[in-house]
């Protein structure tokens, strides 16, 4: 997994509340067997006018003018600034995966769904909650500076403004941890493979019925 | 000390190891794989040079991409290439990794949530995960069962366990009994009306009280199965009589002895009565009324009775911004009444709603009667092969087909849309699924969840109706 240790970029305001995974990346993408190529279709029903086809040369749609990653002054956002309850709805990874293959690197919201905040740390993305009056703030900063950015440091575990005023934000350690070294979290799970056959022979002991291959 | 929720309960009973940093290490007994979230987990394995570490524990179903017609074809049946490939590349996996597979012609065959409790190979006590948020379904069961990520499939092929933090616990207790014609789908949106999309981010839900034990299992599953869509991903019922009954002579479930040592431990799966819960949210389950989403969340839910809100009268600007988005999308006017809203299409199917008693619900609204003329379609999407073939029996399918409705083959279809079943820009349908963001089941669709019950009477009438007008 790439390593995040510091980032700083161009953010891109996303002002509304329970944004889903639908919304982020269409059903009809999810048909691909591929990690990768789902940038273009990031917000697809937002961006674009028309409907959205698998496997389509994006460039020719017709943009929809009125959304903000369309706008000009956030072509190459890498920070998306959202509202509440950010990537609700299904698991799919493709969620972060069609962010990340955009080029977002860090999202900020005052909060988000459980699964979608999770899938974000196994793919080098950062997912970082700030409260309520403090993203209130930053999005009157961003719609008022064009090209206005912050600077995200994973190791301070703070968002700094460019006029110097530092925000710190939680993350948990493992996840920070993983994250910082770009380690596979596989990797370090098989360093306890012994504690794990000590769990299932007990198991096995104790509930046979958990080993039963049907029939 | 204090009693134990269910949920500590099944937590303990899974940890392997507590970190030092707060993380631990926790079992999963039982993987559910389908086509859309499982080939980047499959080539991830390949491309490390891993095996997975104990194949017996996973089990395998198309159910996301495969028609709900000419199933006889199997996956040459499959029009668009892109699903098909999808579809094949699962069967490829199994047939490599050598894990069981209910392939596309396979009677057992269905969506994953319908089958694992249908086989027992989701069984009281045990933990469960599948690439779907939907997994919470199995809670109904007992079980500590949630969605994951693709990276957490490949994590859990490889090492039958998963990095966690433990959650906070709720409690939610619906009183009273339900009155005719409230379902277990009524109870879920009633819920998640009332504590929001967002109300169980961080938690592991119970629901619990008088109305949820009143519930056969296909209606707790219901219940469960849209805890996500209150932003939990864990929702569990405890396990009691019902629950054993249920479970009992399922393929996968245990026999002889071994079922008596099974019992006894599944009859402790229940939160203490000294249990502590972060919160608790009570609900008077003898108010709740059949109920209509009529935004794009499912939070915007009203009883059928009610009028779609008014944005003017809602104070929270983000929230009433929400509204306005919503009714916009929806084509709808602030204060209009429920029972006003006409529909194009209705369609009583997926991991919520298909199983053979919601089936036999929406049966016994429609029989008699003829699906209205101004309705473009009308389908049932049975959840398994096995529910099709119960419901056959019973005659369910003729009862359907003389009212009109199309009786289709099992997989979940219109839910999302991803295989031929959509909906068209701007129509509105009457859906028994769990999701009616924008564009979830077609582009410009506009989707309204219901019962199967409600969505029967919808079918029936063209427009949503009080489905207890119906049933004297």
């Amino acid at each position: 997994m790439r390593a995040f240790t510091q980032h700083q970029g161009i953010v891109a305001p996303m002002d509304r509340s329970n944004v889903d995974t639908d919304m982020i990346i269409p059903k009809q993408f999810l048909k691909s067997i591929k990690r990768t190529g789902f940038g273009p279709n990031l917000f697809d029903e937002l961006r674009y006018l028309d409907e959205g086809k698998p496997d389509q040369d994006c460039a020719g749609r017709p943009l929809n003018p009125d959304f903000v990653l369309n706008q000009e002054r956030y072509k190459n956002a890498s920070v998306l600034l959202a509202r509440a309850n950010f990537g609700c709805g299904s698991s799919r990874e493709h969620a972060p995966w069609a962010l990340d293959d955009y080029g977002f690197r860090v999202i900020i919201a005052p909060s988000f769904a459980d699964i979608f905040y999770n899938n974000c740390f196994k793919n080098g993305l950062l997912p970082i909650v700030l409260e309520e009056e403090i993203v209130d703030k930053l999005f009157e900063s961003v719609e008022a500076n064009e090209g206005y950015q912050l600077t995200v440091d994973l190791e301070a575990q703070t968002v700094t403004t460019p006029d110097g005023e530092s925000f710190s934000f939680e993350v948990d350690n493992f996840r920070r941890h993983c994250l910082l070294n770009g380690l596979d979290d596989i990797g370090v799970t098989l360093e306890d493979a012994d504690a794990i056959k000590a769990y299932e022979d007990a198991r096995r002991q104790s509930a046979p019925w958990l080993f039963n291959a049907g029939n | 000390m204090a009693g134990k929720t269910l949920y500590d309960k099944l937590w303990d009973d899974h940890l392997v190891k507590q970190r030092d940093d707060g993380s631990a290490l926790i079992y999963i007994d039982r993987q559910l794989l389908h086509e859309v979230t499982s080939p980047q987990a499959f080539e991830g394995l390949r491309l490390a040079n891993r095996k997975p570490w104990r194949i017996d524990a996973n089990l395998a179903t198309p159910d996301h991409n495969v028609p709900t017609t000419d199933r006889d074809k199997g996956i040459d049946g499959i029009v668009d290439p892109v699903s098909r490939t999808q579809v094949e590349t699962l069967g490829k996996n199994c047939d490599e990794f050598g894990i069981l597979e209910f392939k596309i012609k396979d009677i057992r065959q269905g969506i994953v949530h319908v089958i694992g409790p249908e086989q027992g190979a989701t069984l009281p006590g045990m933990s469960i995960v599948c690439g779907d948020s939907h997994t919470s379904t199995h809670g109904a069961f007992g079980c500590l069962a949630h969605g994951i990520g693709t990276s957490e499939v490949e994590h859990v092929l490889a090492t039958q366990c998963l990095v966690q933090k433990k959650m906070k616990n709720m409690l939610v207790k619906v009183t009273g009994k339900l009155g005719a014609g409230v379902t277990g789908k009524d109870v879920v949106l009633a819920i998640i009306g009332k504590i929001g999309t967002a109300g169980g981010t961080g938690y592991a839900i119970e629901f619990g009280g008088e109305a949820i034990r009143g519930l056969s299992m296909e209606g707790r599953m219901t219940i469960c199965n849209m805890a996500i869509e209150g932003g939990a991903r864990v929702g569990m019922v405890g396990v009691d009589d019902t629950t054993i009954e249920y479970v009992k002579d399922r393929p996968f479930a245990p026999k002889g002895e071994t079922w008596d040592k099974a019992v006894e431990y599944w009859r402790t799966l229940h939160s203490d009565d000294d249990a502590v819960f972060d919160k608790i949210v009570e609900i008077d389950g003898t108010k709740i009324q059949p109920q209509v989403s009529w935004g794009t969340s499912p939070e915007m839910v009203a009883d059928v009775g009610a009028n779609v809100p008014d944005p003017a009268k809602e104070e929270d600007p983000i929230k009433r911004e929400g509204i306005v988005r919503a009714l916009k999308y929806m084509g709808l006017e602030p204060n209009q009444k429920i029972t006003d809203i006409k529909l194009d299409r209705v369609f009583i199917g997926s991991c919520t709603n298909s199983r053979i008693e919601d089936l036999r619900e929406a049966a016994a609204v429609v029989k008699g009667r003829k699906v209205a003329a101004g309705l473009k379609q009308a389908m049932v999407v049975p959840g398994s092969g096995l529910v099709k073939e119960q419901a056959e029996k019973e005659g369910l399918d003729k009862i359907f087909i003389e009212a009109g409705l199309e009786w289709r083959d099992p997989g979940c279809s219109m839910c999302l849309a991803m295989n031929a079943d959509k909906l068209g820009q701007g129509e509105h349908c009457a859906s028994t699924s769990n999701r009616n963001f924008e564009g979830r089941q077609g582009f410009g669709g506009r989707t309204h969840l219901v019962s199967p019950a409600m969505a029967a009477a919808a079918a029936v009438t063209g427009h949503f109706v009080d489905v207890r007008e119906l049933m004297n």
